[in-house]
């Protein structure tokens, strides 16, 4: 199905169980910092948490719940780096925000919509996160298009995958 | 105005989360470290995430040990004899690198250098990472209660790979910042040219030498060590290999460093929580074997100054003992079997360097090389402390005496003398 355009009373609103909203994120969060031990690639192309931050806001289609999801998630990530707490935080918080708020006006079910939109987020998300960096922690990280690109559809094409397991946890309001 | 709340309610809410977060980051950018203020809510992440990761790794090593030590043992045996002779030729440029560095101590002492050993490790297993490119840190799984501390230096044998950055009580762990991050730092030097710069990593993961100018000639292939200048990492350890070199900003060259140690696949580290500094073989300069005191070693012997010589007090057991005797006791409490077999001149540098050198070598195993102790010597009984199977029947040479008798009272006349 392709994304198509509904009335706030036509898009479906989901909700997870207690289990579910705390285990995924934290599961997403080991992984993140334990795959890059084998795979260091993964690290570098992958951020597991912004696919899990960008999923849950679509399905709840709350922005205040999509928000503090991206805001809780980011600071989590944050604490295991050793840059200031916030910089993630700060990104995911605005990526929460605006997948829920997406959510609200689109259904995006389809494949080629979520990559799109997993896309989409990760150049938001990259850019507040070096933006936020540069101009408020006066940090020297810099950010290269091609890695963006390239992070960007690896990111687009694992979530496809990662929302099509997360669907099955789904729970209709 | 209840209207433009309910209207707008998201829009506030939003702007409200990340004015905190930006409040949040202007304190912790205002206090210039994080420690203080965000250190608990960073335990509270580390707890949650590194139970998992302990748990993943020991089911792995688990699993890899059984596997490997009693399924797929194909080729040991072939590998055993390899290993056997690679000792044999390991074994010979020992002894050839022990007279290097016993030179090199000489040397050294004529210089009054001051030698840095690392006399303690901590091996500690890799269990997590940062999970971001943008953060490049690891997580070992040894903390406060193992001792390690702040800002201590984490190698491998193949060479450095970090510092300690936070360490963490509960759970007992550490975060080690990896020389390839952005704001890594390490005093570094080009083994051949003597050049010195400063290591830091790059936003890609890459690691750069920098601050080498520009009309110095530096070649590819080059090792650089650590220069010791940034009192984290004793010097001398092995950074990593120069793999290109241009010309960069600012009159400096572009020089790129292959770590030695692989950064990415890191499993088992040292942390040195000890180092020590000192005096290069400074204990070593009152042994020094006069050429009259080899003499009379070799002449036909002295003895003794008869028990009841005024001043003299008599051993302990009131009688002279024998030179077997003499070796193995301890005048107070000095004499170790440590230094009975190395007492010579040469010997004792050479014990003591190679103390320095197993020390500069860390075992995999936290070990402490104890120095080796010099007998405090009479004048008269300055003589080598051989081992008990070696000691020859002159009683009156390597009879032992107290530590306490005077120095220069002049030994009785022996008729057997050639004086």
């Amino acid at each position: 199905m392709p994304i198509t355009y509904t009335s706030g009373e036509q898009v479906e609103v989901y909700r997870f169980s207690i289990p579910v909203t705390i285990g995924v994120p934290l599961l997403a969060l080991f992984l993140q910092a334990f795959i890059p031990l084998r795979f260091p690639r993964f690290a570098v192309y992958v951020d597991l948490p912004l696919l899990i931050t960008i999923f849950f806001a679509m399905a709840r289609r709350s922005p205040i719940a999509g928000l503090l999801t991206g805001a809780i998630i980011g600071l989590a990530q944050d604490m295991l780096g050793h840059n200031q707490i916030g910089l993630y935080g700060i990104a995911k918080t605005v990526v929460g925000y605006g997948a829920s708020s997406l959510g609200v006006k689109l259904d995006v079910e389809n494949a080629g919509a979520r990559l799109l939109v997993t896309l989409g987020f990760y150049f938001l998300h990259s850019t507040i996160y070096f933006a936020v960096a540069r101009y408020l922690v006066n940090s020297t990280q810099s950010f290269s298009w091609l890695h963006g690109m390239l992070a960007g559809l690896v990111n687009g094409m694992l979530g496809v995958i990662v929302y099509f397991l997360l669907d099955r946890f789904k729970q209709r309001t | 105005m209840e209207s433009f709340l309910g209207r707008y309610r998201n829009l506030i809410f939003l702007v409200g989360v990340l004015f905190l977060q930006v409040l949040g980051l202007a304190v912790q950018v205002k206090t210039g470290s994080d420690e203080r203020d965000s250190r608990l809510i960073r335990v509270w992440a580390v707890g949650a995430v590194t139970p998992f990761e302990r748990a993943v790794v020991w089911m792995k090593n688990g699993a890899g040990d059984i596997w490997h030590n009693y399924f797929y043992l194909r080729g040991v045996r072939a590998e055993n004899r390899e290993l056997k002779e690679e000792i044999e030729q390991m074994r010979l440029k020992q002894v050839r690198l022990n007279e290097d560095a016993t030179q090199a101590h000489r040397l050294q002492m004529l210089l009054a250098f001051k030698e840095q050993f690392i006399s303690k490790t901590v091996p500690a297993q890799v269990i997590g990472s940062s999970g971001s490119d943008l953060s490049r840190i690891i997580y070992i799984d040894k903390g406060e209660d193992e001792g390690i501390r702040a800002d201590m230096a984490v190698i491998t044998a193949d060479g450095i790979v970090g510092k300690v950055l936070r360490v963490f009580k509960t759970p007992s762990v550490s975060q080690v910042l990896l020389i390839s991050d952005q704001s890594s730092g390490v005093g570094a030097i080009l083994e051949k040219s003597r050049l010195q710069g400063v290591l830091r990593g790059t936003s890609n993961g890459e690691v750069t030498l920098e601050r080498v100018m520009s009309d110095e000639q530096v070649q590819p292939g080059e090792t650089v060590l650590t220069s010791g200048g940034d009192q984290i990492f004793p010097k001398g350890l092995p950074v990593g290999l120069v793999t290109k070199v241009s010309t960069g900003r600012d009159l400096f060259l572009n020089i790129k460093i292959r770590p030695a140690a692989n950064l990415s696949k890191l499993e088992e580290v040292l942390v040195l929580v000890e180092k020590q500094e000192r005096q290069a073989l400074a204990e070593d300069k009152g042994t020094r074997v006069r050429a009259a005191d080899i003499l009379a070693q070799r002449l036909p012997s002295v003895p003794d100054k008869p028990a009841t010589d005024a001043g003299a007090t008599p051993a302990p057991n009131g009688a002279a003992k024998p030179a077997t005797s003499s070796s193995t006791s301890k005048p107070n409490g000095a004499l170790t079997p440590a230094t009975v077999g190395t007492a010579k001149t040469a010997g004792t540098n050479a014990a003591t360097h190679g103390a320095a050198t197993n020390e500069a070598n860390p075992p995999a195993k936290s070990t402490q090389v104890p120095v080796p102790v010099k007998p405090k010597q009479a004048s008269g009984t300055a003589v080598e402390a051989k081992p008990a199977a070696q000691a020859q029947p002159q009683p009156s040479i390597l009879e032992e005496k107290p530590a306490d008798a005077p120095p220069n009272s002049p030994p009785p006349p022996d008729p057997n003398s050639p004086q």
